[in-house]
């Protein structure tokens, strides 16, 4: 661990000031994959702005029904907040199924956005890795690759995005509200992460010096089901191998509105579109479900340990589609 | 043997302690002027490290010292003998030459005042390396079976002919991955010399080892080292024996006048601090129509580190769990580019009987019997590896008791048959098994004028109860309550005492403090009997001792605290030791006892879980049931780790350790835990000591991990024989 300047901001533009556009500046939050990585020697920043103490620790519902976050509201009191559990239980779902209490008592929402990925060679200050280091290569694609990702793969890297409030927010949809020296600007969730391609040092759309502020949900499907499945070796406190988060509308045995995405499979959080395509229209019938996991995993990329992860994705896919219908039917059971 | 306090659940004496954190672990040790040391660890597995930067690092804030190849002091290798009792886990000193033999092993030590200071430099410490190619990978990504190794080898009658006439027969390799021990607490040293003399604090489950060890190392006479352990945050074996990282800070602490501590990080606890070898294992077993063993044969192979020749044996409970005329173990021994494995609880039998409760399992399902109906038709009453009878053997109890918990009578055999909703159930069983060992052993107690009892034994209390057992004897012998019982561990200058390992530490131990409190008895008693005291002129054989006090046949009654007072004595001492004896060559020792585990598999979206585990386990006497269940329900959830998680990844292309850390390297968690029933039968096995303990600690692992493989087997179909039974496993790509 290297010496580093620390300062704590009271607020935004404070904040924005003290880290300016410096590449070697980092905002920190709860901290809990930061300081992990620079404990390891692997993010080396010169100096870390302290954002807890800014007015950002809100959850409020807006005029337009849209949920907006502050940034610094932990995944815990997310999962735990009443309009999240009542009108996105996805979210809440996926939260709980992250990380651990503790960790989770730390963890904020912005820094979740801003997770970093868990593969082994990433994590190895002395490992060859092209998103730490660009252009040294690839130690993962021919090493151990249980954990890596098969969508959105490229040469340069295969590293899976970690996060399970990632895979909730890609599915139900969500702006981001983003400000820096130039101003405050707003993006769509799903467009903040980048695949790897050749620069997968790169992995989100954040200017230099900008701090993401606030995370506004989309407003949710009406009468939609929900539910949040993650599949991994033991039952608590492990990255997914593979998980899907779905929210489903169903009318007369149809599905009227369907979103779909995965974690633990892909580079970045995943939003199935295909596969969305797939059920819009379709009896909510497992055939379909089956029809639309097999058009979420057709462009699936496997290496050698981690092929199983297609079949499980799918499995996943079929059985959080089979929930969300049940969920959507107990909540309109005139439906 | 009426007691009233042994064999009575006993809350540990050390509790508060651990609660109020006065308990003395190493990690917690702050002495004046203490420097830290952080070992700098190699990041390739083979080769030769062919540079080091130093000066830069020498002068970061807070450096005082860089050891390597090039200025550690001139040291001895331990002979490592257990004989001898000064066994290293590594023969091999730190920094001895500059040939790279595993990822982590050190090629520095940075001292600085600071802790962070010292990691901040060690992480600085630019390595120059030449890597070789052709690291050996683990033993399960090659062939390779290495050496031979006599001392493993065994058998009786004529397996290969018995196996050829016999009509029914399988033959199947199953493999472990390496584990690591993952225990709370971090190997950790605090050396300090003074006047000559080296006072090591260190994370130990053998103080006498350590003690010698050093004396070898350092080449002083061994009562100018002191090893202190008071309180660990347990090892499973990893803190048997002296590792480097002791032997460098020592050093350090000698070269620089000052003490010095490091606690390892635990990357490098699980890269250097030892391992499990991974095993991979042939069983071939033959029976005839009715199930009756005719042939079992077990060959192994093991793997070492290249530094240190470290041997799990695995082969050998085959050779005694089963009737069986014609038996034959063998094992190989293959050096891999790892860190040195060591003992990990239970060590070799747990991966042997892994194996051979698995080889069983597919022999039932061959003859299309039950397995525990098979195990049952073997059931021996005598030790066929040594021909002598068990001292006292109730397996067959265990089985029946844990069966008819379990509800085995309602198993349906056919693979995928027992559902419920979307989940299959699945039920496997297995045999568990720990041989009985004892050392011999010294103690002393003391009966103090304050109307207290101490208790002193140079063994260690590794967060098993032994400072517990120990306040449990005296209490019974003296009648003194339990909260005027001290007891002090973990110091090499206490009358020498055993490791705690091998589930031998409270049949050592207690056999011994007996013996002590008998002998200051009699001391009270010749005290008692002297001119001017309250018995002078009696026979102090006529006395008897009862609840802290000397009494005669007239019931004239003397406490040994006012006794004490009134003859201006602060206290009366006992010594006493204890060995093994003739019973050695009478019986065989051996704790049994049976699994039996049911799993719950989803098999649309492959997931497994362990939901429900009955046990029954004979280990003699259980001197203290609440920390000897406590032992058991945390080897069940330990062997489903072995079972289902557990596994060093070891990167097949240049043997580095990828997954160093408790996030990667997956445990049991808590919304892993089963329900788990554990019975302890209660049958003081008196031929083996007084108090007809046989030791608790592994033999609840033993036998897990197969159960768990063999109801996977039944409710999937799927015969996974490589551990762990990771869910890939048992996905159809």
């Amino acid at each position: 661990m290297r010496s580093f300047a620390y300062r704590t901001a009271e607020d935004i533009s404070q904040a924005v000031t003290t880290h300016g556009a410096d590449d070697h500046v980092a905002y920190v939050a709860g901290g809990t994959t930061l300081l992990d990585l620079v404990k390891l020697d692997v993010m080396r920043p010169s100096q870390l702005v302290d954002i807890n103490r800014l007015p950002l620790s809100e959850v409020e519902t807006l005029d337009d029904g849209r949920l907006r976050i502050g940034a610094t509201v932990t995944n815990t009191d997310l999962a735990h907040h009443p309009e999240v559990k009542a009108r996105y239980p996805l979210l809440s779902q996926a939260l709980l199924s992250g990380a651990s209490t503790q960790l989770r008592n730390m963890a904020t929402t912005a820094g979740n956005v801003m997770q970093r990925t868990r593969c082994p060679y990433y994590r190895d200050a002395s490992a060859a890795c092209n998103r730490r280091e660009p252009g040294s290569g690839c130690d993962a694609m021919h090493g151990i690759n249980r954990m890596h990702a098969v969508l959105g793969v490229s040469d340069a890297c295969i590293a899976t995005h970690p996060s399970d409030m990632c895979v909730a927010m890609a599915a139900i949809g969500a702006t981001l509200t983003l400000e820096g020296p130039e101003g405050v600007r707003e993006m769509a969730f799903n467009d903040f992460h980048r695949l790897p391609g050749e620069q997968p040092e790169k992995e989100h759309e954040l200017r230099p010096g900008e701090l993401i502020t606030h995370v506004t949900l989309d407003t949710p499907v009406e009468g939609a089901g929900a539910h949040y499945l993650k599949l991994r070796d033991r039952a608590s406190y492990e990255f997914a191998l593979a998980s899907a988060g779905a929210v489903v509308a169903v009318e007369d045995g149809m599905i009227r509105e369907a979103r779909l995405a995965l974690g633990g499979v892909a580079t970045k959080p995943w939003r199935a579109h295909e596969a969305e395509q797939a059920l819009h229209d379709q009896p909510a019938s497992i055939e379909t479900f089956e029809m639309a996991a097999e058009a979420a995993l057709q462009d699936a990329v496997p290496h050698e340990h981690n092929a199983f992860k297609i079949p499980l994705a799918r499995q996943a896919i079929v059985r959080a589609l089979r929930e969300a219908c049940k969920d959507a039917e107990n909540a309109n059971p005139q439906r | 043997m009426d007691t009233q306090v042994i064999g009575h659940r006993t809350p540990r004496v050390d509790g508060e302690n651990k609660l109020t954190g006065r308990a003395d672990y190493t990690t917690d040790w702050y002495v004046e002027d203490m420097l830290h040391g952080y070992p700098v660890p190699a990041s390739i597995a083979h080769g030769t490290l062919e540079a080091l930067d130093i000066e830069p690092v020498l002068a970061m804030p807070g450096v005082v010292a860089v050891y390597h190849h090039g200025n550690f002091p001139r040291l001895y290798r331990s002979p490592s003998s257990q004989a001898h009792q000064d066994q290293v886990s590594e023969v091999r000193l730190p920094f001895e030459d500059e040939r790279i033999h595993y990822d982590g092993q050190y090629v520095a030590m940075v001292v600085a005042e600071r802790y962070e200071q010292a990691r901040a430099a060690a992480q600085a410490l630019q390595a120059r390396y030449r890597q070789d190619d052709g690291a050996r990978p683990g033993l399960l990504y090659t062939r390779e079976d290495g050496r031979p190794l006599e001392s493993e080898g065994g058998s009786r009658g004529d397996p290969e002919s018995a196996y050829e006439r016999a009509p029914v027969k399988i033959d199947h390799v199953y493999g472990i991955a390496p584990e690591s021990h993952m225990q709370m607490e971090m190997h950790a040293t605090l050396a300090q010399w003074r006047d000559g003399r080296l006072i090591v604090h260190e994370s130990s489950q053998g103080v006498i080892y350590q003690q010698k060890a050093m004396a070898r190392i350092f080449d002083l006479p061994e009562e100018q080292v002191e090893v202190i352990s008071h309180y660990i945050g347990s090892g499973f074996g990893n803190k048997l024996f002296m590792w480097p990282h002791a032997v460098a800070v020592a050093a350090a602490a000698r070269e620089l006048g000052r003490p010095v501590k490091a606690v390892l990080p635990r990357q490098q606890d699980m890269e250097s601090g030892g391992n499990r070898p991974a095993s991979r294992q042939r069983l071939r077993l033959a029976a005839d129509e009715q199930g009756r063993l005719q042939s079992m044969r077990h060959d192994s192979t093991t793997e070492t580190s290249f530094v240190h020749p470290y041997v799990d044996s695995v082969g050998s409970p085959t050779l005694s769990l089963y009737a069986c005329d014609n038996a034959a173990i063998s094992q190989h021994l293959l050096e891999v580019n790892h860190g040195t494995p060591c003992p990990m609880r239970a060590p070799g039998e747990v991966s042997g009987i892994y194996a051979l409760e698995c080889a069983m399992d597919e022999l039932a399902i061959a003859l299309d019997m039950d397995p525990l109906e098979l195990r049952r038709r073997n059931y021996n009453h005598e030790d066929p590896a040594k021909g002598l009878p068990w001292s006292s053997k109730h397996l067959d109890t265990c089985y029946d008791s844990a069966a008819r918990r379990f509800g085995w009578e309602r198993r349906d055999s056919a693979v995928g048959s027992m559902t419920e909703g979307d989940e299959i159930l699945g039920w496997g069983m297995a045999t568990s098994s720990w041989f009985a060992g004892r050392q011999p052993c010294m103690a002393r107690v003391e009966l103090r004028a304050d109307g207290t009892v101490l208790a002193a034994c140079g063994t260690q209390d590794i967060g098993t109860g032994t400072y517990t057992v120990v306040a449990q004897t005296v209490a019974e012998l003296t009648g003194v309550p339990l909260d005027r019982v001290e007891v002090r561990l973990g110091e090499s200058s206490l009358p020498a005492g055993p490791l705690s390992g091998g589930s031998m530490a409270t049949a050592t131990t207690l056999p011994a403090v007996a013996a002590a409190v008998r002998a200051a008895i009699d001391e009270l008693k010749e005290v008692a009997t002297d001119e001017d005291a309250p018995f002078t002129g009696a026979d102090p054989d006529g006395l008897t001792f009862r609840d802290g006090a000397l009494v005669d046949a007239q019931g004239k009654r003397v406490t040994f605290d006012e006794l004490l007072t009134g003859q201006k004595l602060g206290s009366v001492n006992g010594d006493g030791q204890a060995a093994p004896g003739d019973e050695q060559q009478q019986y065989s020792f051996r704790s049994f006892g049976a699994h039996f585990v049911e799993v719950r598999w989803d098999p649309a979206i492959t997931r497994l879980r362990v939901s429900r585990v009955v046990s029954s386990i004979d280990i003699g006497r259980a001197v203290n049931p609440a920390t000897a269940r406590n032992q058991v329900e945390g080897a069940i959830v330990m062997g489903m780790g072995m079972g289902l998680f557990e596994k060093l990844d070891y990167d097949p292309r240049d043997a580095r350790l990828i997954n160093n850390n408790y996030s990667d390297y997956i445990v049991t968690s808590h919304a892993d835990m089963p329900d788990i029933d554990v019975e302890l039968l209660d049958n003081p096995d008196y031929a083996f000591n007084e108090f007809g303990a046989r030791g608790v600690g592994e033999i609840g692992l033993t036998g897990i991990a197969p159960a768990i493989a063999n109801a996977v087997y039944h409710a999937t179909g799927k015969r996974i024989r490589e551990l762990p039974i990771t869910i890939d496993k048992l996905l159809d790509i």
